[in-house]
């Protein structure tokens, strides 16, 4: 019994409690680095695309929103032909950050993304394209690959040795 | 101003506040239980968001005034209107000023509960005009929660008729002119508030309803302006309830004379209402088989006890 007029008081005094609402559209509020929102494309620290259309977050995307198409262009350096996301399927799990060897895919904290038409959910390469490099600055996948492209030959990567010539017995 | 005038003008604005008090009310509850919650409640329709009904029963009146093709449809549509009718007609005994009262019943106390009685009827012709299990399941546990509640509820009014030595409630108002019968009936005034909460079958006693368990219950398979009549009914209950405990327990209009005897009888009427909205936000639902408990083995008894020492009392 008294316990009972015990937690009619103890409801009727969080009247004056603060309250934790957070009134959104007039109120916004900080969402944590790591929020998994809206996906991009970053680039690297020299303005290049960091993609190289390997197809791992097309792979890895549970859903199947992803689509892209990879090409080389004239130094031999793969590039998403074109690159496409259907945020109207996308759940936002990150599998495909996770999956991205060279950082190009990311989600960043940004969920407002409502659209009136369907079609309008599917993002090209050009929306999804930014001209920074978002979470993970300084890294550029073709400075430290092993891969030889125009204007730069095996050997050449940063921290690489040059190759040894396996035809050679002098050390 | 002629006497037939009068009357019209009383009848018509106790319709007109009633009306105003439901959708009110379903505002004043959903702010304050999101208070009592941390939260702000509703605040976006207008200024504090006070116009949150009216856009409701638009929407009600939008939807789709749909039967189910298994219900009885006669009697499904009957259901709701009883609902609303007991708790308008249980308001015309309610003096809200001396000499402002619909029907100054001489019979006041037992119009009342036969009033509140006929509500049942709704439950149980709702539940089971509606074919569905669930709802038959609400329509049997509210008859059930009634025939109890009922009993007692009646019990614990005598103490107070006896007092007054009258059941007509302008007399009893008067009666308590020395002290409030909420002192001297204080067991009396516990055992008719829990009875009334759960003849009302509001929060924590909605075991008709029950979302949680009988998804709403007797009326589950309504919607539109025919779930809103439910609800409208249930929020006029409330009040009525409040406004009926003011006048048996609480001195009615008696008050300092600073305010005049209507505005006392609202304020306590509205602060009654207040503590029931906050039942229904701070205590749980209890099982069936333990309302049943409570009802035969504690109040029961209680309410007999009480009738018993008032007796004495009142004949030493």
């Amino acid at each position: 019994m008294l316990s009972i007029l015990e937690s009619i008081w103890i409801v009727f005094i969080r009247l004056f409690s603060k309250k934790i609402t957070v009134e959104y559209p007039d109120e916004q509020f900080r969402l944590p680095p790591r929020y998994r929102g809206r996906i991009v494309l970053t680039r690297d620290p020299d303005g290049g695309e960091r993609c190289v259309g390997c197809y791992l977050c097309a792979v890895a995307c549970p859903v199947d929103c992803i689509a892209l198409q990879a090409t080389e262009d004239e130094n031999g350096r793969r590039y998403p032909e074109f690159f496409r996301i259907n945020f109207s399927r996308c759940i936002y799990c990150g599998f495909c950050e996770e999956a991205c060897p060279t950082y190009a895919i990311q989600l960043i904290p940004d969920f407002e993304m409502s659209e009136y038409l369907r079609s309008n959910m599917v993002y090209e390469k050009e929306d999804l394209l930014i001209d920074g490099e978002g979470k993970y600055h300084g890294y550029n996948y073709w400075r430290v690959s092993g891969m030889a492209i125009g204007g730069k030959d095996k050997g050449e990567s940063e921290r690489e040795d040059p190759p040894i010539d396996i035809k050679s017995l002098l050390p | 101003m002629s006497e037939t005038l009068r009357l019209w003008l009383i009848v018509v604005g106790v319709i007109a506040l009633l009306l105003t008090i439901a959708p009110g009310l379903i505002w004043l509850e959903r702010r304050l239980l999101g208070w009592w919650q941390d939260r702000k409640g509703p605040n976006r329709v207008g200024p504090f968001g006070i116009f949150q009904p009216l856009a409701d029963a638009i929407k009600l009146i939008f939807k789709e005034d749909w039967i189910p093709p298994f219900a009885d449809k006669p009697v499904f549509i009957l259901a709701p209107a009883v609902v609303v009718f007991t708790a308008f007609m249980s308001y015309a005994i309610i003096p809200l000023a001396p000499g402002i009262v619909v029907a100054d019943l001489n019979i006041g106390v037992l119009f009342f509960l036969a009033m509140s009685s006929l509500g049942v009827y709704a439950i149980v012709l709702g539940g089971w005009s509606s074919n569905n299990k669930y709802s038959l399941l609400g329509a049997m546990r509210g008859a059930a929660q009634m025939i109890t509640y009922e009993v007692f509820m009646g019990i614990s009014l005598l103490g107070v008729v006896m007092m007054a030595g009258s059941f007509n409630l302008s007399e009893i108002v008067l009666a308590q002119q020395g002290m409030w019968n909420v002192v001297p009936q204080f067991v009396g005034f516990v055992v008719f508030f829990i009875a009334g909460v759960a003849e009302l079958h509001r929060l924590p006693f909605d075991i008709p309803e029950a979302e949680s368990e009988l998804i709403a219950g007797y009326h589950s398979e309504y919607s539109g302006m025919k779930f809103g009549m439910f609800f409208v009914g249930e929020y006029i209950g409330v009040t009525m309830l409040a406004g009926f405990t003011t006048t048996m327990f609480f001195g009615g209009w008696l008050g300092p004379s600073f305010l005049p005897g209507i505005a006392w009888f609202l304020l306590k009427t509205f602060a009654i209402i207040v503590f029931i909205i906050l039942l229904r936000g701070s205590l749980p639902r209890p099982r069936y088989d333990q309302l049943m408990g409570y009802g035969w083995k504690i109040l029961l008894p209680l309410s007999l006890i009480n009738l018993m020492v008032t007796g004495y009392f009142l004949l030493r």
